[in-house]
């Protein structure tokens, strides 16, 4: 339907880039620019650090804006505006390594979105991170991640995609390790690293197989990109292993990629571990945009991933990627639920909700994936700096247990914390019920499968029930923590308020009745559809009834008990055996613990053993044979192997120091042997050749 | 020829260095850092003057021994003057480094300088005789620079280091012999010329079919070529010299034995074994690829097994060599058409950056590891530090940078031509390739873990004030460090010089 729809739409001519695109790059330039800066500057200037990350950033999302204004204009005049600029970065034999970037609906609406929640975040951080002695190198990071995540969303290049990508990994890296000291926080960095290159690896060999089938990395270069139907049209016509296409297989490699930044199962355990950093990076990286770059990434990439798809129909990629979203939402959701610990829960509860990014992707398309992502980044970095504000408060306490009755010490934190829990929710008119409505809608209506439908379903009661229970242990009942409570300075609450204000209102642009956000991104005429209401009433009923089941399950079991940290969960109460499981992670990192680590490290043994032994052995068994023909041939030159070399070695050193010495050492007895010995060879060769 | 013989010039430089600075006593590192930067400035003068079709240029020719087939027969193309570029650096970095030498300072300037020429005559010479003199030459100081300034076990750690190579070289010099007996030639662009017909088998099998059971005798010959370089490079299995000469070497040395000697074997691969046995690497090929991937992944294996930090990075360059022969050996693989030759122009681009990249970024390393030494008292046990970015955080983050370089980070140099290796790699062997891929998870975890271990967690007590980088010291590391930013950013500054010669090379070669 959408299709023809868009056929109305005037496709813009991809190799005229008006102005704003030919600056483009200026967006994730400025923030690396100013990071650059920031590194080189003297420690520590707070002030100067602070304003240049600030100010580069702000400067990206007017750039951001007005280049969004340009696609809107576009829209409104009925011109799919896909704008690129390409440029050669390297001539390899005949062929060309291009890299680019691309100004259209997709790359657009994610740009103003990074900037704008980026841009709160880093005020936040002022507040948050005044105390902390390495100030300055945070912002320097935060700039460089925030280039990095820019640099990513406007690449027109798998390449320059990929390098920003691993950039991202590294600023995450850094992050997570932030606090350096703590052997938690440099562990779960390097945990982070490590997991998401497992991704990675299969994502360098679906890109260089791209490349390799295509001979271009380019998204989109006027018929040619490697995203355009002629590269997909080859990609189909070759087949791969296992009854896939090129392009399946290519697409399948490529999404492990996004498996691992996105924190999907079963690359999923390396993002709770990754709260270890500071409240801010797990709102800005962790929750709103690192995470969802993999999801960003199969919106990207969505022509190959659905190449071929009939109505109604689905490919292997998107049946995984569908799959792989709706497990991995029930999977993470349940973990969530037996967590304490305030960041952790979010931390599942982001893995849970990317998911159902992942799983709108393959169901419904790039319009309901990225609707769940941008609605998403907005209320879940709430929650976050939402809990940061209340860690704050409570003197750097985590554990939800020993809060409590915060709703009267922290009004404004409380208020938009509520907002942003009923949008993660679902509830509605909250700004995560029309997203995950989408997705719902999208899951009803897939032919493959009810089953991704039902789990996303269970995910929503689930999501209820577990924010449910964090809010009513941190703002609900009396306060059990130690000291007293307060309310955060205004430099962090003002950003809690404009995100709130988000949290309810996002929604809107993309309803049932004016799909303006979907229309956009499709590239279609977006109209009032009072009928559409009718069409998805029911399932909108049916999800609301879900949620409040979700919300008063949870208030039941938790609303205003108060119970002391040393008791039991009431939960753990009620089905004790399945609270160890949940509690424990599902035993996910003892699984892997005992499985890939313990094999590399067995390996790494092996390697080293076989090192020693049997090469080192195999040569040691040479040296020795040869010397026992040596030990025979003393009669000819005594000192041949035991005497001569070392003495003549240690002669040097002791006695001259003169160029003359060395050549008189004995050295060249040495050398003499060889010459003689290779002169016998040669003297057998020859006579041999004669004869 | 032009009046100035500016490769002989080049070659003779750092010996009259050497002389100078066994006569000029505790100057003499001053005398080896003027020569080594007057090399370099030569070497990237030449790294200019290079032919635009990327064939051999700067060619200096005069006869010698005619009777024995031995000319003076000099030439570089992009592969040579970028090796010739990254000796020099390689070199400066090393003098720079060694300013902890008590012992005998002249002497130990003027081994590293005829090491120097040694490399520079390796990297230009074009008949075997002459190459084969700078191969063997360069091997005399590196013996004694570990022998005599080495750790506690470099005795046995230097005998072995030699004799090893030495007996690689015996191997390649019969083979060079025997097909001297055959062709009356030892030049390499005329044996080259000859391999690509087919001449070179018939003539060698005619003159020496008899020897050898059967007409394997190419085959043979072939083996010991590779032997001698597979030695040198090196590869699995013919490596285990090399944890022990490189741990026990001064790092300023083992700088120079990673960074530009472990070169001369990959640089023999290219322009000796493959251009006159290319037939006969095409025929051992899959055996070849085994080892190559081997290499890369029991080397970064074997690295994570290391506690020592010098044995963890020799390891690791064990690791890097490796992909090197992955890209050389895949060549071999017989496919043609468009695609095949894109994919193979990508590999060659791809190993050539990556000799160049893996020499700054191991010499960069080793250059860390001997301040990380010079400054603990000669610790370099990797459980023994800790915590070490907060006292020295501009050390953490330089040398964070050259780990992260080494790790293959986009945006730092070895990205790039691992990107092209693996480009080239996958399409010409897909299961190399992914077995491959395991090479890169590993070394990351195991660069990732050095970093864990040295920098982070608390500061033990006698850590405490542990000095951080001074000034010179960073003015000496920036420009290395802004090489890997450079190279990363923007590898056309590279690549595009390359590439001629490798689009040459590839028209020239016939396996």
């Amino acid at each position: 339907m959408q299709e023809e729809m868009a056929a109305a739409f005037h496709p813009g001519n991809a190799l005229v880039a008006s102005g704003v695109t030919q600056v483009l790059w200026l967006v994730p330039a400025l923030p690396m620019l100013a990071a650059g800066a920031i590194a080189l500057l003297k420690q520590p200037r707070r002030k100067l650090s602070a304003g240049l990350a600030i100010g580069s950033l702000s400067i990206s999302l007017v750039i951001a804006l007005i280049a969004f204004t340009h696609v809107v204009a576009g829209w409104a005049s009925h011109v799919a505006v896909r704008e690129t600029v390409n440029f050669t970065w390297m001539q390899v034999g005949a062929a060309q390594v291009q890299l680019g970037w691309v100004l259209d609906p997709l790359s657009a609406i994610m740009m103003v979105m990074v900037c704008c929640v980026g841009l709160l975040i880093f005020i936040y951080s002022v507040g948050y991170m005044a105390h902390d002695e390495n100030f300055t190198r945070f912002f320097c990071f935060l700039a460089l991640f925030a280039g990095a995540m820019l640099g990513v969303v406007i690449s027109n290049s798998l390449l320059l995609l990929f390098m920003c990508w691993e950039l991202v990994g590294l600023t995450s890296y850094l992050l997570i390790g932030f606090w350096y000291h703590k052997p938690s926080a440099s562990a779960a960095a390097k945990k982070a690293f490590m997991t998401t290159r497992v991704g990675d690896v299969f994502f360098l060999l679906g890109m260089v197989w791209l490349f390799a089938q295509t001979g271009t990395l380019l998204f989109y270069n006027g018929g040619t990109g490697s995203m355009e139907p002629l590269a997909l049209g080859g990609l189909l016509a070759t087949p791969s292993v296992w009854g896939l296409t090129a392009a399946g297989a290519i697409a399948l490699l490529i999404f492990a990629g996004a498996v691992g930044k996105s924190g999907q199962l079963p690359l999923h355990v390396w993002l709770p571990d990754a709260m270890e950093g500071p409240t801010p990076v797990s709102a800005l990286i962790h929750a709103a945009t690192m995470v969802a770059a993999g999801v960003y990434l199969v919106a990207r990439v969505y022509p190959l991933m659905s190449a071929g798809i009939l109505p109604g129909g689905s490919t292997t990629a998107l049946t995984v990627v569908t799959w792989v979203g709706a497990i991995t939402a029930v999977f993470a959701a349940l973990i969530a639920i037996a967590q304490d610990d305030i960041k952790r829960i979010l931390a599942y509860s982001t893995v849970s909700q990317l998911g159902y990014m992942m799983a709108g992707l393959g169901l419904g398309g790039i319009a309901v994936g990225m609707f769940h992502l941008i609605t998403h980044a907005f209320f879940k970095s709430l929650l976050f700096m939402g809990s940061g504000s209340v860690i704050h408060g409570c003197h750097e306490e985590q554990d939800v247990r020993r809060m409590g009755g915060l709703k009267h010490e922290m009004p404004w934190t409380f208020y938009t914390y509520m907002a942003g829990m009923l949008a993660l929710s679902g509830f509605i008119p909250f700004a995560g019920f029309w997203s995950k409505d989408g997705i719902l809608d999208a899951g009803k209506g897939w032919e493959i499968s009810r089953w991704p439908f039902y789990l996303l379903v269970f995910g929503a009661l689930l999501t209820a029930f577990y924010m449910m229970r964090q809010v009513s242990y941190v703002f609900f009942g009396k306060w059990r923590g130690q000291g007293h409570a307060h309310e955060s300075p205004r430099v962090m609450t003002v950003p809690l308020v404009i995100l709130g204000f988000f949290a309810v209102l996002l929604g809107f642009i993309g309803t049932p009745v004016w799909p303006w956000f979907q229309s956009f991104l499709g590239s279609s005429p977006a109209h009032f559809q009072f009928s559409a209401l009718g069409e998805s009433g029911s399932l909108m009923a049916s999800s609301t009834l879900v949620v409040l089941a979700g919300l008063v399950l949870g208030w039941l079991l938790y609303g205003n008990k108060s119970p002391k940290a040393e008791e039991p969960d009431a939960l753990e109460r009620a089905v004790p055996p399945v609270w160890v499981l949940l509690r424990n992670k599902m035993y996910v990192d003892e699984l892997y613990g005992v499985t890939v680590i313990a094999f590399y490290r067995w390996w790494a043994r092996v390697s080293d053993w076989l090192d020693r032994r049997v090469w080192g052995g195999a040569v040691a068994g040479v040296a020795l044979a040869f010397r026992g023909v040596a030990h025979l041939n003393r009669l000819m030159d005594v000192h041949w192997v035991d005497g001569g070399f070392d003495k003549g070695c240690e002669e040097l050193a002791e006695g001259g120091g003169l160029l003359s010495r060395v050549q008189s050492g004995r050295v060249q007895t040495y050398l003499r042997l060889l010459a003689l010995a290779v002169a016998v060879l040669a003297l057998f060769l020859i006579w041999s050749s004669r004869g | 020829m032009n009046g100035i013989h500016i490769l002989t010039l080049l070659t003779v430089l750092p010996v009259a260095g050497a002389v100078v600075a066994l006569l000029a006593g505790r100057r003499a590192r001053t005398v080896a850092l003027v020569t080594a930067l007057a090399a370099l400035a030569l070497s990237l003068y030449i790294w200019t003057k290079l032919p635009a079709d990327g064939s051999i240029g700067l060619v200096e020719r005069a006869t010698w021994a005619p009777s024995l087939g031995i000319e003076y027969h000099l030439g570089v193309d992009g592969l040579g003057a970028l090796m010739l570029v990254l000796s020099a650096i390689v070199t400066l970095m090393s003098v720079d480094a060694a300013h902890r030498v008590h012992m005998r300072p002249n002497l130990y300037f003027c081994m590293v300088l005829l090491l120097e020429a040694g490399l520079f005559g390796s990297f230009t010479a074009l008949n075997f005789f002459h190459w084969f003199l700078f191969w063997e030459l360069s091997l005399i100081p590196a013996f004694f620079l570990i022998k005599l300034w080495g750790g506690a076990k470099r005795g046995p750690a230097a005998t072995r280091f030699f004799v090893y190579t030495m007996a690689g070289s015996v191997a390649l010099l019969i083979a060079f012999l025997a097909v001297y007996l055959a062709t009356g030639s030892m030049d390499f662009e005329k044996l080259t010329s000859m391999a690509s017909t087919g001449a070179l088998g018939q003539a060698v099998t005619m003159h020496l079919g008899s020897v050898m059971m059967g007409g394997g005798v190419m085959k043979w010959l072939a083996v010991g070529v590779l032997a001698g370089f597979a030695v040198k490079v090196p590869m699995m299995p013919f490596h285990t010299w090399l944890p022990d000469a490189y741990a026990e070497a001064p790092s300023p040395v083992t700088m120079l034995l990673t960074g530009a000697m472990s070169k001369m074997g990959v640089y023999g691969l290219l322009r000796i074994a493959v251009p006159i046995f290319g037939h006969q690497i095409a025929e051992m090929r899959v055996p070849l690829l085994v080892l190559a991937v081997i290499t890369v992944v029991m080397g970064a294996w074997a690295a994570a097994a290391q506690k020592d930090l010098k044995r963890v990075f020799a390891y690791s360059s064990v690791n890097h060599l490796g992909y090197c022969l992955l890209g050389i050996f895949v060549l071999a693989i017989p496919a043609a058409g468009v695609a095949a030759e894109a994919s193979r122009a990508a590999a060659l681009n791809g190993v050539i950056l990556q000799m160049f990249n893996h020499g700054i970024t191991a010499a960069a390393l080793f250059w860390f590891i001997a301040m990380l030494q010079d400054r603990s008292g000669g610790e370099r046990w990797i459980d023994h530090f800790g915590g070490l970015r907060k006292p020295a955080p501009v050390l953490a983050g330089m040398m964070g940078i050259a780990l992260f370089a080494s790790l293959g980070l986009p945006g730092l140099n070895s990205f790039v031509s691992e990107f092209l290796i693996f480009r080239g790699v996958f399409p010409l062997s897909w299961v190399a390739a992914s077995f491959s891929i395991l090479g890169l998870l590993v070394t990351a975890a195991v660069l990732l873990t050095v970093i864990q271990k040295v920098f982070t967690g608390p500061v033990p007590e006698k850590w405490a004030s542990f000095p951080d980088m001074h000034g010179g010291e960073r003015l000496a590391m920036a420009p290395v460090i802004g090489l890997m930013l450079l190279i990363g950013l923007l590898p056309q500054l590279i690549v595009n010089t390359v590439n001629p010669t490798v689009v040459y090379l590839l028209a020239h070669w016939r396996f």
